[in-house]
């Protein structure tokens, strides 16, 4: 209790201090003339003017500024308006102003970048290590003798290992530029393997310097450097790969079991993908509020929608077309077509925005060279969720057992008394709502609009017959191969041709083995 | 035999009443200009095409209530050629002999319009085309109200150069003509500014591309030499939204390496998650943003005629305006809605633009705009960063060796007394369309 009260104490006589502190210090008054301004030169030198105050909010201007929070209104109130709540910029109390007269200061991104800087040279002293070690990472590239200087000071006192390593980082790089040879010679040796783009950048035109000496310890260094940022290219390129493939599965997935399981080739595919990814936004239009969960909750409402959509669609026309091929692919495509302008009139013609949750933006840093965007990994991993839910079904429950037993042989399934009709309609409905499942993903990758499908009906096709008609495993193995195989081909040949070379690839391996990756074995291969 | 009779009675009945149907249809025809309107309603295109559609419609009924032209009312003819481009030429085709119209408005790609010229140079037409396109073309039957490459693409480039010191240049596009096309004239205007061929890195993608994931890491390689590095990008609707997702997702801001865009307005804005796009750049001839009152008006009225007050307006909406005004000038200026007379009355004519300026219908059929560079903010609008007096629209680029000689001027000053859309100032001939 005592102690609550000291510091309840302290942080009163603190504030009193703060308060006498602003009103000396007071930036507003100089800047507020330039803001009203309102061009690119006027705000740049109140940046410049906020930076070199000693006023003691100016981390916070700066930060709004940057955020895009600071608005100003007519009669000169400077506010910072966050989740439509107007605070006074400098008092922080809550202003009572109708909001629509304040006008955002909007800055351009020359301005950023002076703000960033301006508010990392703040952040150098940040209590929190992980701003102290952003601020240093990012101010690598302006260091000159005078900041080296400051950096030692603050190496000095630093407790923090990773934040020590970026500072002798940065003593290291200036260090290239020191007078002294020896210094110089130690400096390109410690930064060999190191893999921050700075490095790079200051080494390779100490390559060509006069000095051999020099020159050929930075060539040293930068072989070294380079030869480990190659490894990392390959990984990096397995990973768009497997990223791309599982991308391809998540489309397949669904008509591996409405094509591959049923025989049905079903042309609405595509769309039935792209009704899921129409649920995600209506459920992100419903819950405005709860953009991180939305999405989890979209993808069992996604299952259901397009898998109600493709037991309609299976007891409406499909099942009046069995064993005629021909008719299913050209009704099934007249069913996408239906499906595409319905969203076209109902909904819109524009693509619709589906916003990517916090988590699933940005990318994970595993080093300088090497980072895994978020969405990319979640997708692979959420494939690998699907393909195991999905094959678990089909092996371990009733409907499974009787799903394969129909697509085996339909009569004698009949005859030990399962209802095929009713196996049908949930099969396919099964098939469907993946597919559905399988637009949620998608609706984080790409545009949503009437046209999602389509991009992704032939991938779909070309993954379920190169990996063998039937077999879940052919799907899975051929679509992460493919994906692979594309994002190898990518760099050297480009994304056209890299995509019709894959293309050529099938086309020939279907002539030599028409039944694919895995073909079906056994009596229901006849069929 | 009863029957028989009772059929002809009433197909004769049938047939009178459509026959009086047919001439009090033909008796409105004639008391209305007609004014065909050639946008994609339907299929891929019709994301952009309908709001041409709806400006062209509000044009059209505004003119009405100012009392029409020549005494006469307009009346649209709106037909629908589905994003398809052989259904545009026989679209243009029913336009002109079945509706008999005076002029169209329309086509978006540039596919769609080398479709329809052929038609519209066969049977003497007019067509205003809206949209930014890659220039090399000049005919007499087309006026071209959207930019050409010297209009949109060099003066990008410019600020680029200039402003933000650019010294590393990725040139990525989607793989057809106007990409092509700018990205050729882009790379020897840069090559001619001094430019290292390995400071530039072109790449083509396929249409509705989705997976960009190399191509960006591979843009981040190539700007982390040390040199600041741009990307021009006439990559094409669709593709751009997961372009700028894995920007921003593989941690790319627009102050490391800013992104000009020629195919990003503020329609393609309003149906995204624009937060990977903030502070990436566009460069167009009009932004909403402006602040006009002549702009003010013209949104008032188009939120107002589409019912909906968030709706944005955009660059090909204020080529169309300009080219309908012009039209309109032409057609009380020549006093007839005969094709060679309002082409002849039409060069030379001025309109008033929306952002403060005048459009100048130049001798070779292109116009004068002045050019915007703006950053996209997080409200789908644009920060306006530079703008430039009004250019002059170069049909031929100076920068191809191909077509640096050539000129276009349909009042035959300069290509020799007669008029030409394709002069070669060297052999001082006149070639046909193209080379």
């Amino acid at each position: 209790m005592m102690k609550h009260l000291l510091t309840l104490f302290l942080f009163s006589l603190l504030s009193i201090t703060n308060a006498q502190a602003t009103q000396e210090n007071d930036v507003l008054p100089t800047i507020l003339p330039l803001l009203q301004e309102n061009t690119v030169a006027s705000k740049q030198q109140a940046i410049n003017t906020i930076a070199t105050s000693s006023d003691p909010r100016k981390a916070a201007y700066l930060q709004a500024l940057l955020a895009g929070e600071l608005y100003l209104h007519p009669d000169g109130t400077l506010a910072l308006i966050t989740n439509n709540q107007a605070l006074d910029a400098k008092t922080t109390e809550a202003l009572q102003l109708p909001d629509t007269e304040f006008k955002k200061i909007t800055t351009t991104n020359n301005l950023r970048s002076q703000l960033r800087k301006a508010l990392e040279q703040l952040n150098m002293t940040d209590p929190d290590p992980k701003v102290r070690l952003q601020a240093a990472t990012n101010l690598l590239s302006t260091i000159t003798p005078e900041i080296a200087q400051y950096w030692r000071q603050l190496l000095g006192t630093e407790t923090d290992s990773k934040v020590k390593a970026a500072l002798q980082l940065g003593l290291d790089l200036a260090d290239l530029n020191a007078t002294e040879k020896s210094t110089r010679l130690q400096a390109i040796q410690l930064l060999a393997g190191n893999l921050a783009p700075e490095v790079r950048k200051r080494l390779q035109p100490l390559t060509t310097d006069s000095d051999p000496d020099i020159a050929q310890a930075a060539q040293r260094s930068l072989k070294q450097i380079n030869d480990q940022i190659k490894l990392y290219s390959y990984a990096e390129t397995l990973f768009f790969g497997l990223s791309l493939g599982s991308v391809l599965v998540l489309a397949a997935i669904g008509l591996a079991i409405t094509f591959g399981v049923m025989g049905v080739i079903n042309m609405a595919h595509g769309e039935l993908m792209m009704l899921g990814a129409y649920t995600t936004y209506f459920i992100q239009q419903l819950l405005p509020n709860f953009i991180d969960y939305s999405l989890i909750l979209a993808i069992p409402a996604a299952f259901i929608v397009s898998g109600l959509m493709g037991i309609l669609i299976e007891r409406t026309v499909i099942r009046h077309l069995y064993g005629r091929p021909l008719e299913t692919l050209l009704a099934t495509f007249g069913i996408s077509l239906i499906l595409q302008q319905l969203v076209r009139t109902v909904v819109s013609p524009q693509n619709v925005p589906v916003a990517n949750p916090s988590w699933m933006s940005g990318s994970l840093e595993i080093n300088s060279v090497l980072s895994l965007t978020y969405n990319r990994l979640y997708i692979v991993i959420f494939c690998l969720i699907v393909f195991t839910l999905l094959f678990m079904v089909l092996r371990k429950t009733n409907l499974g057992l009787q799903v394969r037993a129909v697509s085996q042989n339909r009569a004698m399934a009949r005859a030990m008394g399962v209802r095929s009709a009713r196996v049908d309609a949930l099969t396919f409905g099964l098939g469907s709502g993946i597919a559905g499942v399988a637009g949620v993903a998608l609706s984080q990758l790409t545009n949503v609009g009437p046209n999602l499908g389509q991009s992704y009906i032939i991938d779909s096709f070309m993954v379920v017959v190169f990996g063998g008609v039937g077999n879940l495993w052919g799907t899975l193995v051929a679509g992460l191969s493919l994906g692979v195989v594309n994002k190898l081909l990518e760099p050297w040949a480009g994304a056209v041709l890299a995509k019709i070379l894959v293309l050529i690839f099938i086309i020939l391996f279907i002539q030599k083995r028409p039944r694919g990756l895995f073909p079906q074995k056994g009596r229901a291969a006849g069929d | 035999m009863l029957l028989t009779t009772k059929l002809k009675q009433t197909l004769l009945a049938l047939g009178t009443a459509a026959a009086i149907g047919f001439t009090t249809l033909a008796q409105a025809a004639d008391d209305t200009i007609k004014v065909g309107v050639l946008h994609s309603l339907s299929g891929t295109m019709a994301i952009s095409e309908t709001t041409l559609k709806d400006t062209m419609l509000m044009l059209i009924d505004e003119q009405n209530k100012k009392g029409g032209v020549l005494g006469k009312k307009l009346e649209a003819v709106v037909v629908d050629p589905a994003s398809n481009w052989p259904l545009f030429a026989e679209k243009a085709r029913d336009l002109i002999e079945k509706d008999k119209v005076a002029a169209t408005f329309g086509c978006w790609t540039s596919v769609s319009r080398k479709s329809v010229l052929p038609v519209f140079e066969e049977k003497n037409s007019l067509l205003f085309y809206p949209v930014q396109y890659e220039g090399e073309e000049s005919s007499k039957n087309v006026f071209y109200t959207g930019a050409s490459p010297n209009q949109q693409a060099i003066p990008a480039v410019d600020y680029l150069m200039n402003e933000l010191e650019v010294k590393r240049w990725v040139l990525a596009g989607t793989d057809y003509v106007y990409p092509r096309t700018t990205n050729k004239i882009l790379e020897a205007y840069l090559k001619s500014k001094g430019v290292d061929e390995k400071d530039i890195m072109i790449n083509y993608t396929p249409f509705g591309h989705s997976d960009w994931q190399s191509i960006v890491a591979d843009i981040k390689k190539f700007g982390s030499d040390g040199k600041k590095t741009a990307v021009v990008s006439t990559i094409n609707g669709d593709a751009n939204v997961p372009f700028y997702k894995e920007l921003g997702n593989q941690g790319i801001s627009a102050e490391d390496i800013p992104v000009v865009a020629f195919s990003v307005g503020e329609e393609e804005l309003s149906g995204i998650d624009t937060k990977p796009l903030v502070g990436h750049l566009a460069a167009w001839n009009y932004f909403m943003s402006v602040d006009t009152p002549e702009n003010k008006e013209f949104i008032k009225k188009w939120q107002e005629f589409t019912k909906n007050p968030k709706r944005v307006t955009n660059d090909p909406m204020e080529a169309h305006l300009i080219g309908f005004n012009l039209w309109i000038k032409a057609v009380e200026k020549a006093g007839t809605t005969d094709t060679d007379k309002v082409a002849e009355a039409m060069v030379g004519l001025e309109v008033p633009n929306l952002t403060g300026g005048t459009a100048k219908m130049l001798p070779n059929h292109h116009i004068t705009k002045p050019v915007f560079i703006g950053e996209i903010q997080e409200d789908g609008q644009f920060e306006v960063v530079s703008k430039t007096p009004e250019v002059a629209g170069d049909a031929w680029s100076d920068f191809l060796p191909d077509s640096k000689n050539i000129v276009a001027d349909w009042t035959g000053k300069e290509t020799g007394g007669t008029p030409c859309g394709n002069y070669n100032t060297e052999t001082k001939k006149c070639s046909g369309q193209n080379f």
